[in-house]
């Protein structure tokens, strides 16, 4: 079974967590100032990378909190966590 | 026009037929636990020493830990989140006191004493039958008395709690109770 490790509660296994999709996508302070293209980008596109990708998970069924992982989509390795509004652990891939 | 009255929802324990026409074993014994004042309390930085005084017990700040003292406890579930229990109490005048110590802070506190009912799984090989739906390392190096976590056994959440060495509490919703307790017979099936 693939561990993760929760920055909270250590490692445990990934059927207590949920995925949470891409992370550091900040919301648009003043979304009625953006084009209607700017907007749909912020909601829908992604980087989707091969390789190192950040994004949010959530402990759903321990502490329920949601932190960020550094995964390579290869290999689906957690190659590190942290706390959300952490910033992003400077260890390459696409940003 | 007719009278209703409202049911009471905390009147039945859904495991009393269960527990009543358990096969006793020694290496793992189960036990419907009685009802429970249960608690959840979240709160900000500035709350949750007042909560834990007028608790009676210290809200637990290390991961995964609980505290006891004098018949309650104080679960640990997520850094800003805590489980109240109080086996046999009344949730109303804890709940009041912990309210009045917090007032004006903020906090969230919630009486969800009819969500959930216990069940304890004691002997020597407690950890062995949980571990039949739940995938976490039991051992006392990993999991050590004292230590309470949320996780899941098979597909229900439950919250674990090692009392003892071989002592566990699982906190369970209502609805999902009979499900644990018949997983939880399934897996001692094989023992004596």
């Amino acid at each position: 079974m693939l561990i993760i490790d929760c920055p909270w509660c250590g490692k445990r296994p990934e059927i207590e967590f949920r995925y949470g999709g891409e992370a550091h996508i900040a919301r648009p302070a003043d979304p009625s100032a953006l084009t209607d293209q700017e907007w749909a980008d912020f909601l829908y596109s992604r980087t989707n990378p091969k390789g190192l990708h950040a994004e949010r998970w959530r402990h759903i069924h321990g502490c329920g909190r949601y932190f960020n992982a550094v995964r390579d989509t290869v290999s689906d390795f957690f190659v590190v966590t942290y706390k959300a509004g952490e910033a992003r652990p400077d260890i390459g891939g696409d940003k | 026009m007719l009278e209703r009255s409202m049911p009471t929802p905390v009147a039945a324990n859904p495991l009393d037929a269960l527990a009543a026409s358990s096969r006793p074993v020694e290496a793992a014994r189960l036990t419907a636990l009685g009802p429970a004042a249960r608690l959840a309390f979240r709160g900000r930085e500035a709350a949750i020493s007042p909560a834990g005084d007028a608790f009676g017990v210290a809200l637990p700040r290390e991961a995964c830990r609980s505290h006891q003292a004098e018949g309650r406890f104080a679960l640990w579930l997520g850094p800003d989140e805590w489980l109240l229990i109080v086996p046999g109490a009344e949730p109303a005048p804890i709940f009041a006191a912990i309210e009045a110590a917090t007032a004006g802070m903020p906090r969230s506190l919630v009486d969800v004493s009819a969500r959930s009912v216990g069940i304890e799984i004691a002997g020597a090989k407690a950890a062995f039958v949980l571990n039949q739906g739940c995938p976490l390392d039991l051992s006392l190096d990993a999991f050590p008395v004292g230590m309470c976590t949320r996780t899941v056994f098979h597909k229900a959440e439950i919250v674990l709690v090692r009392l003892a060495p071989d002592i566990f509490h699982i906190d369970v919703w209502r609805s999902f109770a009979p499900y644990v307790w018949e997983l939880l017979e399934e897996g001692r099936r094989e023992l004596a």
